[in-house]
């Protein structure tokens, strides 16, 4: 195993990027994710590679349409505002079934909101943040080798799909360091037959389109999409359960609201109190399954998030309201306190007593 | 077990810095390490903050919301983070830049003259350095003879002539009697 | 013998452009030039918004759909990827001047060494003939129906002019494709403009003036005449910036 090595979050993801055979980046630079582009900027030019700020997000991620389609892996990276701004070319991107890397280093909304930590874009990226019936593929890291290995595996997620992923972090897990190790290997890659990297007169012309004026044709290139995301939900909706087994309350969080959560499911375990975690770590497809097999022995549920209760709907969603899930949550940028879940897990357990 | 420590003051004072080698330290003693920095517009000129656990057992939270250790190199830090440290807690004061002493009784308090100090040596802009060597001493989390090797990792390529003041912050730091 | 055919870089379709458009005229001159360059099998074009979205079906070489106004930025992109290819765009005005303005002047500003065919007719055509940035002054739109006013909704835009000013940009003509002269001009241009592109000499663009004979309201005949009446004074036709021309006759 190589040596592990303390990195932020934003430049493991950028470094696992490289691994994966990433050779172009394009961005613009905004607060907490500014190091990915820093770092690219330092790294590509060594490599052979291209990094480009661009003038606008919107050309940033248009550019990465441009490589996607040329057949090569390329990636972006934003914080909130700037993810806003790239919706547009997200829904191209996912219209023409192009695969790449979009990172989303999360801060405070809406508008210009704040420049602290947040999972507020959770619908945004869950449900495809642009117009048109479509989904990205959403992981969520929890730690900073997670950032790395997410990115990593990311690139092949999106080339094996055909479809944008998003990597959906927030400023804490972009800005902490954390011993990580790189040590990936050879990237697995897709031939891609339908890139649009010049034809060299051996074969008929490639198209790379979003467009479809006739009603019929559209319709069916959203089923035929939609098909593929059934296999993914099936294939690829993944979580991470700590002592579940035997537990009662079942804390969800993601990202680094499932950190804090990890904190106060010990301490409730230190008070004998019997609680688990489910961390998703995809959060499109979400693991509902999970959710579902543990509605049948717990109580009740805590969804722990940076929002005004987003995820807690696709919690409610995946337990069909079965069981009674108590919201605990902080916006803003402000990150919930372990003493908070532990007054969550309190309310969680005498709802739960109270419908049992 | 686990250390939950919390550095602050001024941005330019090498707070960041100073949590980055107890980091790598942690890292190299075989711990479980986080290292996390306050960021945005605040750094410039404002305070600046670091929080660093270091543990036997995998880390939950990476955010320090109740110290075990503060260092605080200025007096705003002191006042905003005094209250939160846990009770018999190890508190490091620079004492050449912060008047007051500390008011709670169930903390250890350890006043350090850590400016003027680096000043009178030549090592301008080490107080850092000097205040993590005293804080090891009372909190043995790194054994001395692996500083050098620590220091070389986290003092970038660039710098590396100033590893040998680095290290001699950090001993005159854990020298200093007071 | 001298037997009239399509060029080969255009596809064998039927092109939905409205009668008299000189949209045709104007792939067919960028087809000649991919055929007489014979970089079609390395060739990528970029087609806009507008009324010659459909450009990717008339080329034969690979073709890309951008967003309105992307098309600098994804032929950035493109470029960056292969840079042994040749990329060019196809816009039209409001695609290149109005929502696009800032990839096209970023584009020129890094050099990118990408062709840009921008086919300037003073009007949204595919919308049915809205005001462009490039409408003229007085001149009657769905959207300016009393004239464009310029004390109300501002002046046209002269990207050739604007884009004169920005270093990275390496060759920038306005053309016109309503005589046989201009056209052959015109053609000389794109040929320039691609040829410079394999030469690496950096970003390159030709202003074609063009017209709408649908929603300028006129016939053919009559649009060809109102580019020389009214669009040349305003868009004077001529090399604003030829970088590599200026550097030799120094």
């Amino acid at each position: 195993m190589a040596e592990k090595v303390l990195m932020k979050g934003n430049e493991a993801l950028a470094e696992a990027a490289i691994a994966a055979g990433c050779r172009h980046y394009f961005g613009y630079p905004i607060t907490p994710q500014t190091e990915v582009a820093a770092y690219f900027a330092k790294r590509m030019p060594k490599i052979g590679g291209t990094f480009l700020q661009a003038e606008s997000e919107i050309a940033a991620i248009n550019m990465v349409l441009g490589v996607a389609a040329a057949g090569l892996r390329a990636m972006t990276s934003s914080s909130s505002p700037g993810i806003s701004l790239k919706g547009e070319g997200i829904s191209y991107i996912a219209g023409s079934d192009l695969p790449c890397l979009i990172v989303n280093v999360e801060r405070g909304g809406p508008g210009l909101g704040g420049i602290q930590p947040s999972q507020s874009d959770y619908f945004q990226a869950t449900r495809g943040g642009g117009h048109g019936d479509y989904h990205c593929l959403v992981l969520a890291p929890g730690s900073v080798q997670e950032m790395a290995d997410f990115a990593f595996h990311g690139f092949e997620l999106a080339d094996r799909y055909r479809m944008p992923v998003m990597l959906l972090a927030d400023g804490t897990l972009g800005q902490m360091m954390e011993p990580v190790s790189l040590d990936y290997g050879e990237p697995v890659t897709v031939e891609k037959p339908w890139a649009t990297n010049g034809t060299r007169m051996q074969r008929k012309h490639n198209i790379c389109n979003s467009l479809f004026l006739q009603p019929e044709e559209l319709e069916r290139e959203n089923i035929r999409r939609y098909q593929r995301y059934e296999e993914i939900k099936k294939n690829e909706a993944r979580a991470v359960s700590y002592e579940m087994d035997d537990a009662e309350i079942c804390i969800v969080a993601f990202g680094i609201a499932s950190r804090v959560a990890l904190n106060a499911m010990h301490a409730a375990r230190a008070q004998g109190k019997k609680v688990g975690l489910i961390r998703p770590t995809t959060v499109w497809p979400f693991p509902s399954q999970a959710l579902a097999e543990a509605a049948q022995r717990c109580k009740a549920f805590v969804c722990v998030e940076l929002s005004m209760g987003q995820m807690i709907e696709d919690v409610e969603l995946s337990i069909r309201c079965k069981r009674p899930v108590v919201l605990c949550n902080r916006v803003g940028g402000v990150i919930p306190s372990p003493q908070e879940v532990l007054a969550a897990i309190e309310k969680a357990e005498k709802l739960g007593g109270e419908t049992l | 077990m686990s250390m939950n420590i919390l550095i602050a003051g001024f941005g330019g004072q090498g707070v960041l810095f100073a949590g980055k080698v107890l980091a790598y330290g942690g890292m190299l003693e075989g711990k479980e390490v986080s290292w996390l920095p306050s960021y945005g517009p605040e750094m410039r000129g404002g305070t600046a903050n670091c929080n660093i656990i270091l543990s036997d057992t995998p880390i939950g939270s990476p955010i320090v919301n109740e110290p075990d250790v503060l260092l605080a190199m200025n007096l705003p830090s002191l006042d905003k983070f005094e209250s939160a440290c846990v009770p018999g807690a190890k508190v490091f004061v620079d004492s050449s830049l912060i008047e007051r002493k500390v008011a709670r009784t169930d903390v250890q308090a350890f006043y350090v003259p850590a400016t003027r100090m680096a000043s009178e040596m030549g090592m301008d802009g080490l107080a850092n350095m000097i205040l993590v060597g005293r804080m090891l001493r009372e909190c043995p989390a790194l054994p001395r003879e692996r500083w050098e090797e620590i220091l070389q990792k986290v003092v970038s390529a660039r710098k590396q002539n100033l590893l040998a003041l680095n290290l001699k912050a950090m001993e005159t730091g854990w020298n200093y009697e007071g | 013998m001298i037997v009239f055919q399509k060029p080969k870089a255009l596809a064998d379709c039927e092109l939905h452009y409205c009668p008299g458009c000189t949209h045709g005229i104007i792939h067919r001159l960028v087809a000649e030039c991919i055929d007489e360059l014979g970089v079609e099998g390395r060739t990528v074009g970029v087609a806009p918004v507008g009324c010659s979205v459909f450009a990717y079906n008339y080329f034969n070489c690979d073709m890309v759909e951008a967003a309105h106004g992307r098309a600098p930025a994804v032929a950035t992109g493109l470029k960056r990827a292969y840079p042994d290819n040749i990329v060019f765009t196809y816009q039209g005005d409001g695609d290149l001047a109005a929502i696009g303005t800032a990839e096209t002047v970023h584009s020129a500003a890094r050099g990118e060494n990408i062709t840009v065919i921008f086919v300037n007719n003073a009007i949204y055509g595919m919308t049915g003939g809205q005001m462009a940035p490039t409408t003229m002054p007085g001149q009657v739109t769905q959207t300016s129906p009393y004239g464009r006013d310029t004390s109300a909704v501002g002046w046209p835009v002269r990207v050739c002019e604007m884009l004169s000013q920005v270093d990275g940009a390496a060759y920038l003509e306005r053309v016109a494709v309503n005589s046989v002269q201009h056209v052959r001009a015109a053609k000389k241009a794109i040929k320039k403009a691609f040829t410079y592109q394999t030469e690496g000499k950096g970003f390159s663009l030709v202003e074609v003036l063009s017209i709408c004979p649908t929603n300028w309201g006129m016939t053919p005949q009559k649009a060809l005449e109102w580019v020389d009446t009214n669009m040349i004074p305003y868009y004077p036709l001529g090399v604003y910036k030829d970088k590599y021309a200026q550097e030799a006759a120094k």
